[in-house]
């Protein structure tokens, strides 16, 4: 992917932004936010659970697994940059009686070990907790490490429950609910300073479950993860524009909350408009279109996630905008569609 | 409790598991054979010398457990399990055939005594850590055995598995790999050398046999040294095989992966086994 030539004005040029680190927040400028939400829900299950160990391919600092070693050094496993091992050997503790949370990147898991997980973890039906970080774009590191595709390739695997939560909230009561669901969970991970948002809508996780943050009779936005956070900030902008948006937030990718989605995207009246941070193809749109066409409801429908393309590397601000995931850029698509 | 060596010999146990893999290719028409002919001495010496279970419990906490990395051996470890008295002997006819519990490629959902499921090939030594990890952790002296094929050294996730094996001391692993030098296009070593093994094996911390994989005693030898003699370190036995091994005819047919033999093929090999019945 060539970089674009930049184009010389007599206009002042917009200020070209830098790559972040990859240990960089997805949080906004003052966003309230939470540390490291992942690694200490996971601390609290642990210590009720003897069963619950954590496993890495070399990425215990990067997936906050390290707040976890820290508290429970003798039940962390470095299982080396080896993610084939990595969910391998999760497989065989899971067999021995454990519960094993393995975390890597999400590019890593989805794609490097994709056989090791169909076939060690779902076929073998193994009590394994996949938690990936990096989902997405929320890295600008370029295509090695952007998880465009990570959804669709989980969801295709029979017996995986997939969950792509919002925020710190969240992620807190995902984990133990992954603890009490019996049976392989692949989970989309942020980490670090994690953005704060669901608490203010009263908003508590259920697996299978997806929840109407707010009720709006013009567009709906069905999202999940990230998205929901800008779903709802692009809610509350139109709002400003006299635009009547809801948000249903769904959590959980597979299984399917296929009742909430019917009944809310068959409200006559309404766009539906259904928002991801991934491709565009297998991801929560496609598996929303699918469900509306077999079950006959037909709502005004649009897709906005990332293109089938390579995406770029560069500042993950300019990148969103770019690809059409930021806020204003939901903003924008949402108002072009009412027009 | 371990099966009762009782008065029948580890020969008549191998020459057995080489009758049952020869009748069940016979129902299935086609098969592994030339490989289950080839590990039926490593596989009586691991259920009828080594292994601790309990074959009216396959899942009993205690056992040792036997992962069948080279999934297409199936027939060979049903033909050990059915011997065992794991896998009931009249479900043999039902080998390869629809709703079975005895599928071509062995799988753990449904199959008793298989641990994992193994068609995929390259799995099962990433899987045995994990296992020998979590046994430590639980404080059991079981141990995990673990077959697998040559072929599979050619997969770098037995490689990571055999880093992280030595770098986590795991003694509570023994990994027997079957060495017939056949893969699914050609001689092993001109698909992907892997010689000197051994060598190779011990830099990478292990500590290692190699023996010919259909000399009884020098097998059970091994398998007892993997056990007491292993200084800490996770055990690999290199069994040298020779495929068809039992059934002259088969010895001798061009070295195929997945070898030829013809319908009425199967009763000469039955009777060219049974000339050779051990006490």
């Amino acid at each position: 992917m060539k970089p674009a030539t930049v184009a010389k004005t007599d206009t002042p040029a917009k200020p070209r932004l830098t790559t972040s680190a990859m240990i960089a927040s997805i949080a906004g400028e003052g966003q309230r936010t939470r540390p490291a939400p992942f690694g200490h829900a996971l601390v609290a299950c642990a210590q009720t659970d003897p069963t619950i160990v954590g496993m890495t391919a070399d990425l215990g600092k990067y997936t906050d697994l390290h707040i976890f070693q820290q508290a429970f050094p003798d039940r962390y496993y470095q299982m080396g940059m080896a993610e084939q091992l990595l969910f391998g050997a999760a497989s065989g503790l899971a067999a021995e009686g454990f519960t094993p949370f393995a975390t890597t990147y999400a590019v890593f898991a989805s794609r490097r070990a994709y056989d090791f997980i169909h076939q060690t973890i779902a076929e073998e039906d193994r009590n394994v907790k996949i938690a990936c970080a990096l989902p997405g774009l929320t890295s600008g590191y370029g295509p090695s490490h952007q998880a465009a595709e990570d959804l669709a390739l989980m969801r295709a695997i029979p017996n995986m429950t997939v969950i792509d939560p919002c925020d710190a909230h969240e992620i807190e009561q995902v984990v133990p609910a992954m603890v009490a669901h019996r049976g392989p969970v692949y989970m989309r991970l942020l980490r670090g300073q994690v953005p704060l948002v669901l608490d203010a809508y009263g908003y508590s996780f259920e697996l299978g479950k997806a929840k109407m943050l707010r009720d709006g009779y013009e567009v709906l936005f069905v999202s999940s993860g990230i998205m929901t956070m800008r779903a709802l900030e692009a809610a509350k902008a139109l709002e400003a524009d006299r635009v009547d948006v809801g948000v249903l937030h769904v959590p959980t990718i597979k299984p399917l909350d296929t009742a909430t989605l019917l009944e809310a995207c068959g409200k006559p009246g309404r766009l539906v408009v259904v928002v991801e941070n991934h491709t565009v193809i297998g991801g929560l749109g496609e598996a929303v279109a699918g469900l509306l066409m077999r079950e006959g409801v037909h709502p005004a429908f649009r897709m906005i996630g990332l293109p089938d393309e390579f995406l770029a590397a560069g500042a993950l601000p300019t990148l969103h905008d770019r690809y059409g995931i930021s806020t204003d850029a939901l903003c924008a698509k949402v108002k072009g569609w009412l027009k | 409790m371990t099966i009762s060596p009782s008065n029948v010999s580890l020969e008549r146990r191998a020459w057995n598991i080489r009758r049952h893999a020869i009748r069940m290719g016979e129902v299935q028409g086609q098969g592994y054979i030339a490989q289950a002919l080839d590990i039926a001495d490593v596989l009586a010496t691991a259920y009828f010398h080594a292994m601790r279970y309990q074959p009216q419990n396959p899942d009993w906490e205690g056992r040792d457990r036997f992962l069948l990395s080279n999934g297409h051996y199936a027939i060979a470890l049903y033909a050990a399990l059915i011997e065992a008295g794991i896998v009931p002997e009249d479900e043999l006819e039902t080998y390869g055939f629809d709703d079975s519990r005895l599928p071509m490629s062995g799988m753990a959902a449904y199959t008793p005594g298989m641990e994992m499921s193994g068609g995929s090939l390259g799995l099962g030594l990433s899987i045995a850590v994990g296992k020998c990890l979590g046994l430590k952790r639980k404080g059991s002296d079981s141990r995990v055995y673990t077959l697998f094929s040559d072929g599979e050294l050619d997969e770098g996730s037995v490689w990571e598995a055999i880093l992280s094996a030595a770098h986590y001391q795991l003694d509570n692993l023994i990994a027997i790999v079957d060495v017939n030098n056949q893969q699914a296009d050609g001689p092993s070593t001109a698909m992907l050398g892997f010689e000197p093994l051994a060598e190779k094996l011990e830099a990478f911390g292990w500590f290692v046999q190699r023996v010919d994989g259909n000399d009884l005693a020098a097998v059970r030898a091994a398998f007892d040294a993997a056990k007491d003699a292993n200084g800490g370190r996770p055990s690999m036995i290199i069994a040298d095989t020779l495929m068809g091994k039992g059934v002259p005819f088969l010895e001798a047919r061009d070295k195929n992966h997945f070898i030829r033999v013809d319908a009425h093929e199967w009763q000469l090999a039955l009777a060219a086994l049974d000339e050779r019945k051990p006490a």
